[in-house]
């Protein structure tokens, strides 16, 4: 998986309606380039996972995705045997000595592959995505850790093994807790925050197709200026796109001041927050 | 051979503002940089940010350093001049060509204009000496440009359009400023030494912030901060319950699944822990001296709600209020803040703390909101005004309250100085320094 420059990242990601900006180009173009997983954080629906997406995209690779939570163990996501077919297997043998079936059940056949196994062992391109890293308890980063360092794994039974090829390893988290210095270290970090006005319109323009460009901007503008205020939620790129997307449907194609307080609750969905917004968008008339 | 003298410069510079950059990480640093291409200078900056900062707080004192190991420009070339007067025919072109700038929201072009600007009104005493960028500002004066720039895309003032309008040029202003900083330091660097302008310039990342020292702009971020604080605190009292103590050993039904195994308790069975919810009395000092922190401890008390069974706030100065009103679910956080430094009875007479007179106000008026379940939390600075500290009604609540601590924002050093009773209050309740994020985090931990 290698791409030639920075500049060849952001055009090909481009070209499956992700825009990044220089700081994520040049990152995703080092990650490949140093064979390094890659760990992003920031606020929650600011493109982290669709970015793991992308790159599996454009780079004709199988995305491979290990969805953290709390309680997530081992045999969750590197491998388990499967007892139950391991349990046929030894009623059907019969009186075959046990060393013979011994053998027999501890064998790729009653291996089950969990996403970090599958990843590791693929040999076609892979895009590992690690998502919502956080949300996992700590003893788990211990296992990322010797997975991402060496991309090996040891199964008593079967050896060790070794990726054939490196996958392109991507991992997710909202800072909901620190992760520890060492998962850091290994890996290279790109923060990810809302985007520029300007750069959210093209995405708007790219992800909704048949908006007007004066629609995208005035929304962009109009959603950064809702980032400013303190809300308890800030608005997401995903919700700015479900505002176009909402618009479109509606048939609105102008943003005054009745269309957007209709509308709010597709980007804000805390009820202080929306009477916060209205409060300072909205003008009541009677303030002029 | 310059470019690892100056990478090298860069890391130590960056560990010595705090950014705890390992060997592991300057080494990752320099593969990056053989495999960009070093022209670009955008490439650069990300990649360094990619490799030796891993944490958002970080990035400001990054992006100053950044910017003076690897200046996008070196010396000048225009000529000094005096401080223009205000109608000087220059500087008014000057004034419309920022206009202009601002307007278009060119990068490149503000970028430029800022390093003319500094080159032309930056040089301290008419042309010999420092640099200094708010002679440059205060020159150009780039915010009074604000009306020219709305009437110029509005066609007409006020409501949602003026908003966004003036939102954008704001942070157009703000860019501008901040290139004309980023302009001056470079300037220096060049003539005195980088490693100097950089210790003097560096600011602490915002959770090493002193709560008393923290600007207006600070104090925004501080309290953007609230909320994934409150939630990361909040992930881990969860997971230190679940990790705790299993529960009392539940006889009954052990015996009974000994029966299976003749008598022999193989596994123990336990009764569920009852989660601990305690109960939060916060007593929180909201005098001027301390209230920036007041707020924020506020603000903290606010997002732990969820965590506790139940919390009850009173803010006091000479007189003292329950707050716990302005600060419902679902309230908005920042014009709570404002109700309640409007309508909660706090000031008696002077506007000075008196905590003898807080402590007495609340035995007689709120005895009741402490039981043995209560962990009281008292903030403030321990400073009375020389007037009596009431020392034997704290020591009464305390008694009654199942834990009490007290938060001072002060550093331990000036603690007992002037009018401060700290110690005399420590020996009734526990005092902990409190200055800053870190601090408060570390508190909120032993709390649980």
């Amino acid at each position: 998986m290698t791409f030639t420059s920075p500049a060849d990242v952001r055009e090909r990601l481009a070209t499956v309606g992700y825009l990044p900006d220089d700081a994520i180009a040049t990152t995703v173009y080092l990650a490949a380039a140093l064979g390094k997983p890659l760990l992003v954080e920031g606020p929650a629906g600011v493109g982290k996972t669709e970015l793991a997406k992308a790159v599996a995209e454009i780079t004709d690779a199988e995305l491979v995705r290990l969805q953290c939570y709390e309680g997530l163990d081992e045999p969750r996501a590197l491998y388990e045997w499967n007892y139950k077919k391991q349990l046929l297997r030894i009623q059907a043998a019969g009186d075959e000595s046990w060393n013979a079936t011994h053998d027999d059940i501890f064998t790729e056949e009653f291996l089950l592959e969990r996403p970090l196994l599958t990843a590791i062992r693929r040999s076609e391109p892979t895009v590992l995505l690690i998502d919502e890293t956080d949300k996992a308890d700590v003893e788990v980063e211990g296992l990322l850790l010797e997975v991402l360092s060496d991309f090996q794994v040891t199964i008593p039974e079967l050896g060790t093994i070794t990726a054939v090829r490196r996958p392109f390893v991507v991992l997710t988290s909202n800072a909901t807790r620190e992760l520890s210095e060492a998962l850091k270290r290994r890996c290279l970090y790109l923060h990810l925050d809302y985007p520029s006005p300007e750069r959210e319109r093209d995405i708007v323009k790219a992800r909704v197709p048949g908006i007007e460009d004066a629609l995208a901007e005035r929304l962009a503008q109009l959603v950064a200026t809702l980032r400013t205020l303190e809300l308890k939620k800030a608005p997401s790129i995903a919700e700015t796109i479900d505002w176009a997307r909402t618009l479109l449907a509606l048939g609105l194609d102008r943003m005054d001041a009745d269309t957007i307080s209709a509308t709010l609750g597709v980007v804000l969905k805390h009820h202080s927050d929306q009477e916060r917004a209205r409060k300072e968008l909205v003008p009541d008339g009677s303030s002029r | 051979m310059a470019l690892l003298d100056r990478h090298i410069g860069f890391v130590a510079a960056l560990r010595e503002a705090g950014l705890p950059v390992s060997l592991a990480e300057g080494l990752d640093a320099v593969h990056a940089l053989e495999a960009i291409d070093l022209t670009e200078r955008a490439s650069l900056r990300a990649a360094y940010a990619a490799t030796v900062v891993k944490r958002p707080a970080h990035r400001e004192a990054f992006d100053m350093l950044f910017d003076l190991w690897f200046p996008p420009a070196l010396g000048s070339h225009e000529e000094a001049r005096d401080r223009p007067a205000y109608d000087d025919p220059e500087l008014v072109r000057l004034r419309d060509e920022l206009s202009r700038i601002l307007l278009s929201g060119d990068e490149t072009a503000l970028r430029a204009f800022a390093r003319g600007a500094v080159g032309a009104y930056g040089r301290g005493n008419g042309g010999s000496g420092q640099w200094f960028s708010y002679q440059v500002l205060r020159t150009l004066s780039a915010d009074t440009l604000m009306a020219g720039l709305l009437n110029s895309v509005l066609a007409e003032r006020g409501g949602l359009d003026e908003k966004v309008a003036r939102r954008t040029f704001t942070r157009r202003i703000e860019r501008f400023e901040q290139l004309v900083g980023e302009d001056v330091r470079r300037r220096l660097a060049e003539e005195t030494s980088v490693e100097r302008v950089a210790r003097a310039n560096v600011r602490p990342p915002l959770e090493q912030i002193d709560f008393l020292r923290a600007t207006r702009a600070d104090l925004a971020a501080l309290r953007r901060e609230m909320h994934p604080l409150a939630r990361r605190l909040a992930t881990r009292l969860t997971i230190r319950n679940r990790h705790g103590r299993r529960g009392r050993l539940d006889f009954r039904r052990t015996v009974r699944a000994s029966l299976s195994t003749g008598g022999v308790p193989i596994t123990t069975h336990h009764r569920p822990r009852r989660p601990h919810k305690p109960e939060l009395v916060v007593l929180c000092d909201a005098s001027d001296s301390v209230s920036s922190f007041a707020h924020f401890t506020l603000l903290l008390t606010y997002a732990l709600r969820e965590q506790f069974a139940k919390v009850r706030a009173f803010a006091f100065i000479d007189g003292l209020d329950e707050v716990t009103r302005f600060f419902a679910p679902g309230a908005d956080v920042v014009e709570a803040m404002t109700r309640m430094t409007n309508e909660a009875d706090i000031v008696w007479v002077s506007g000075h703390s008196d905590y003898g007179r807080a402590f007495g106000v609340f035995e007689e008026r709120y005895a009741d909101a402490i039981t043995p379940k209560t962990s009281l939390l008292i903030l403030g600075d321990a400073r009375t005004n020389y007037q009596n500290p009431g020392l034997e009604t704290l020591r009464r609540l305390a008694g009654r309250a199942r834990h009490a601590y007290w938060l001072n924002p002060e550093p331990l050093r000036d603690w007992d100085s002037g009018d401060s009773a700290a110690s005399a209050y420590e020996g009734v309740v526990p005092m902990h320094e409190c200055r800053n994020l870190t601090q408060l985090a570390e508190f909120v931990e032993t709390l649980a």
